[in-house]
């Protein structure tokens, strides 16, 4: 062969490949041998591992699906069963389109229009400090963004190796992401006992480190956390951007769980908000990129594929730079593009979709508060597993005291063993978390689980992991209540999944 | 000072194409237009891109049908869509759900999943089987096809394995001239070197063996050639190989240990004698030890053919012969961007399977792709008609593809003024066809041609109607144009 695995670029050998990508390959073994088996299985795979709230159950937003389908097939505008608002809406969505059809390429940093409703938006969520399209570039994802301005910073090798900043624990996608662009991860740790917080000196321990073995460029912060739920006030926000303009770094704000906050007294500030409130000599020096996408809470449409980053006091010409790059994907999906317009511009008030769409909403809102509470309650009360509450995001990320026996078959497999114990739940109980080391934390014993699920979901979810758990670490007691005879029997016993309440 | 001011070079390196600079033209004649400024045309007729839908080609009706029923699935109650588009949708969503299916019976099943990064198992299965029975019964094996967010972005990462930018010498890739300018910018902005091979225009653009020779060793010392791309059907030049000049670049990759890149997109859009024959058949018709060695990697996409559906992103692409090891690199790659957008697979599910003599939805497909083929038969006899009557512009005949490629024989006067003007003689004919007959079609320099010759590129796949009134504009504009610089 000409191309043996000598010739393969360094630079892709070298990308780790996250246990995430191992674990959801087995569970689609185990799917595949489910299903041809030929009897009916009892339970099927439950996946809490992937931010993905559609393929877990949660119903799409109407308005959405209804705007894009007649914008897909422009003849159901003379179908009774839409109202207005969508008609309207995607009349006027199909007018911005090339030929009047979403099936044409747009510019490659996305449909003007959109471009100007995201920025319209910006401004709205930051009560009127101004956001101005040309800085407003839309690609297939948040993360082809955020690649698009790594690659830039990519520079060096050895001691002049571009690093970046990154929070321990991150979001899985992070490493492998920085490592096809050539760039080195620095990690800071966020401080678990006080909810996954950042610790300035934390930032400043991981920069002086860093200084000598690489040359730090940028800091990356996940606002509210992926996988932590944290939300940063105002006070912390702050130090980081006034860590940033001492040390000359670009700040990456990952902003994408902007919508799902939920903590008591707690709110979402943009790192852009708090940057213009500081003052002239931040607002007009600092140098900041932050994400946002259809994968975020409220609309969750993971499977349409479409981001945007805003840039503020990025060079012009740099900014052209990131338009070039975004050429090579020719343009992002026209679809996802208009999924875009929808998301940050909804019905309002007086609309004929307004009152469901606002339901819609808050349901998911409340299913997701629910959801947090109660899995956190479950959590905590299982034996070893220890969990900070969230105040926003989508995920629970509980810590676990896993047994030496446990820690001794992983080794013996060279596994971490966070991944050991994710392999033998999904094994045993059909059930899919993510493993924490994939998060940038070798040897740490953590999980992420999505809990923007249908709640008969998590239940059934819960129910499994206390089962297998309990089992493992030998106990008898499930959420307060005595299960008799042999702990684990309730997993073997063949137990059908809780029945689907509503949602 | 920015902390962006040093980019890495690799970036630095993409060249901006001379179509930037027209793009913005446009956008402010346009502007002007809307705004109620006088101009000689009432609007920009726009056929630098690929791009059907654009140029004002419809979509087919059974495609979006069966995608807005996939999306809004409340569209399949009752009878309003014809039965084998709800049995289509159906099938597709019941693909789409993942693992949850099975417990959750009530589960919504949703296209806003992530899924499977190599594409949904069922569509990727059924693209499988529509490869084979193109190939006439060449197996197509699953595992080795990899759905994507259009054919681009597959190319881009299989190149992203194969380019070394911190190796020696740098990685070079052969690529025609002309060639579609996306692929040699996603090369440069992985650290590679675009090696070019010039198709010979006097024979239709033909590719002959003898220029790979060539080509490939005039890069002797410089740089590490490890692939060799072809466009086949040809863009931007209508060409389509003969089986005969495919199997001697199988041949000749095979002999120079070059991976081979073939970007088939427009294999549906064939209109002269030759026939479309894959790269993947013809390699597995000469037998082996060529059929079990050459490393091919080829590219689909829904964007072209008479689906044009570009928007949505969906294109695919085949891996034969490639080490497992090397196979598993791509794969980290893939699963680095989460999955294709389910749209865009669908999109390719429904381009590989269309409707079938008995569908109900058949008679409107067999006429809607109909009256688009027969459309561009007559676009490309006509255009080719138009230019070779006129003085000063001659053109190859289009067997397929989705673009005329005419040259233009520029009077010296007119290269002055372009030079004088800071620009390339053929962008700067394009301009002024764009200001003065409000047409925008896209220079030959940024494809790469031969030194001291230039053309430009306009799409093809147009209404008839449309097309007439380009090719006026256009007659018009060129015929004044050489008088005035005679």
């Amino acid at each position: 062969m000409t191309t043996s695995l000598d010739y393969v670029n360094p630079r892709v050998r070298a990308i780790r490949v996250s246990t995430q990508s191992f674990l959801q390959n087995l569970a689609h073994q185990i799917t595949q041998n489910m299903t041809q088996g030929g009897q009916k299985p009892l339970k099927g795979v439950i996946d809490l591992s992937s931010g993905d709230p559609h393929r877990a159950g949660m119903k799409p937003v109407s308005f959405v699906r209804q705007v894009l389908a007649v914008c897909l097939y422009p003849h159901l505008l003379q179908d009774k069963i839409f109202s207005l608002d969508v008609k309207l809406r995607a009349q006027r969505l199909l007018q911005i389109c090339e030929g009047q059809s979403l099936g044409s390429y747009t510019a490659s940093s996305g449909l003007h229009h959109i471009r100007q409703t995201i920025a319209d938006f910006i401004t709205k969520r930051d009560a009127g400090i101004s956001a101005n399209p040309r800085n407003v570039f839309i690609s297939s994802g948040a993360q082809r963004a955020l690649m698009v301005v790594v690659k830039l910073l990519s520079s060096g090798e050895g001691q002049t190796q571009t690093g970046i900043l990154t929070p321990q624990p991150c979001p899985y996608t992070l490493p492998p992401l920085l490592d096809e662009a050539g760039v080195l991860a620095v990690p800071y740790r966020l401080m678990e006992e006080r909810g996954w917080a950042l610790d300035l000196n934390q930032l400043r321990q991981a920069l002086d480190s860093a200084r000598g073995g690489c040359n730090p460029r940028a800091i990356y912060i996940s606002n509210p956390g992926n996988p932590t739920g944290h939300v940063q006030d105002r006070n912390s926000i702050q130090e980081v951007i006034q860590l940033a303009t001492a040390e000359k770094l670009l700040l990456l704000v990952d902003e994408v769980y902007q919508d799902s906050v939920y903590g008591q007294n707690t709110e979402f500030l943009s790192y852009k908000k708090v940057l213009f409130e500081m003052g002239q000599e931040f607002s007009e020096t600092v140098e900041l990129v932050s994400f946002h996408s259809l994968s975020c809470a409220s609309v969750a449409e993971c499977g349409l594929r479409a981001g945007y980053m805003e840039a503020v006091n990025i060079d012009p010409d740099v900014m052209k730079v990131f338009d070039t790059m975004l050429c090579t994907d020719i343009s992002a999906p026209t679809t996802g593009q208009l999924a875009l317009d929808l998301m940050l511009n909804p019905p309002g008030p007086g609309d004929p979709s307004y009152d469901t769409h606002a339901q819609e909403l808050l349901l998911t809102r409340t299913v997701l508060t629910r959801n947090a509470q109660r899995a956190l309650e479950v959590l905590n009360d299982l034996p070893g597993f220890s969990c900070q509450p969230a105040m926003g995001g989508i995920y629970l990320y509980p810590s676990v005291k896993l047994p030496a026996g446990i820690r001794e078959q992983a080794e013996m497999l060279e596994l971490g063993a966070d991944v050991f114990y994710c392999q033998k739940l999904l094994e045993e109980e059909r059930l899919l978390l993510g493993a924490g080391q994939d998060s940038g934390e070798a040897g740490s014993h953590h999980f992420r689980l999505c809990v923007l699920v249908p709640t008969y979901v998590l239940e059934d979810a819960l129910h499994r992991l206390s089962a297998f758990h309990l089992h493992l670490m030998g106990h008898h007691t499930v959420a307060g209540r005595n299960v008799k005879g042999k702990a684990g029997c309730s997993s073997q016993s063949g137990l059908t999944c809780v029945q689907p309440t509503t949602v | 000072m920015s902390v962006l001011q040093e980019i890495s070079s690799n970036v630095k390196n993409m060249k901006t194409l001379e179509y930037s600079l027209l793009a913005r033209w446009t956008k402010q004649i346009k502007e002007d237009l809307r705004q109620g400024v006088k101009k000689p045309f009432r609007e920009v007729i726009d056929v630098s891109w690929g791009d059907p839908h654009r140029g004002g080609v419809k979509p087919l009706t059974f495609v979006r049908q069966v995608l807005a029923a996939c999306l809004y699935p409340q569209l399949m109650n009752g009878e309003k869509l014809p039965v084998d588009v709800r049995q289509r949708a159906q099938k597709l969503l019941d693909g789409c759900a993942g693992w949850s299916r099975l417990v959750f019976s009530k589960c919504s099943f949703s296209l806003g999943s992530y899924s499977a990064t190599g594409g949904l198992p069922e569509i990727v299965q059924r693209v499988s089987e529509f490869i084979s029975r193109r190939d006439g019964g060449v197996p197509s094996n699953p595992e080795n096809i990899f759905l994507c967010c259009g054919s681009q972005w597959a190319l881009t990462r299989i190149l992203n394995v194969l380019v070394n930018a911190e190796a020696p010498f740098p990685t070079g890739v052969l690529t025609p001239a002309p060639c579609y300018s996306t692929t040699p910018l996603s090369i440069e902005g992985l650290g590679g070197v675009v090696i070019p091979y010039y198709l010979s225009e006097e024979r239709g653009w033909e590719l002959q063996v003898e220029e790979l020779h060539r080509a490939l060793e005039s890069c002797k010392g410089a740089c590490h050639p490890i692939a060799l791309y072809v466009i086949n059907p040809g863009n931007p030049a209508g060409q389509v190989q003969s089986r005969k000049s495919m199997q001697e670049v199988i041949r000749f990759a095979s002999e120079k240990r070059l991976f081979l890149l073939a970007d088939e997109v427009y294999q549906g859009c064939v209109y002269g004698e030759t026939e479309f024959v894959s790269y993947k058949r013809v390699l597995s018709e000469m037998g082996p030890p060529l059929s079990d060695t050459v490393e091919l990697a080829s590219f689909h996409s829904a964007s072209k053919g008479f689906m044009g559906e570009c928007g949505l992103r969906g294109g695919y692409v085949e891996l034969v012969n490639l080490d497992p090891a090397v196979k598993k690199y791509i794969y980290t790659l893939f699963c680095a961007d989460s999955s294709p957008p389910v749209l865009g697979q669908i999109a390719l599910d429904l381009m590989t399977n269309p409707p079938q003599p008995g569908d109900p939805s058949y008679l409107l497909y067999y006429q809607e792709t109909q009256h688009i083929r027969s459309t561009v038969v007559k676009n490309v006899k006509k255009a080719c008609e138009v230019i070779n009557s006129l003085q000063g512009f001659s053109c190859q005949a289009v067997e397929g593809g989705a673009f005329a490629f005419p040259r233009i024989h520029l009077p010296a006067k007119a290269i002055q003024k372009a030079k004088e003007a800071g620009m390339q003689p053929d962008t700067f004919y394009c301009l002024r066809l764009l200001e003065e007959a409000g047409v925008l079609a896209s220079p030959g320099s940024d494809y790469g041609q031969e030194e001291g010759t230039f053309h430009i590129r306009f799409c093809i796949l147009l209404p008839h109607d449309v097309l007439g009134e380009l090719l006026q504009r256009l007659s018009d504009f060129h015929t004044q144009f050489m008088k005035d610089f005679s």
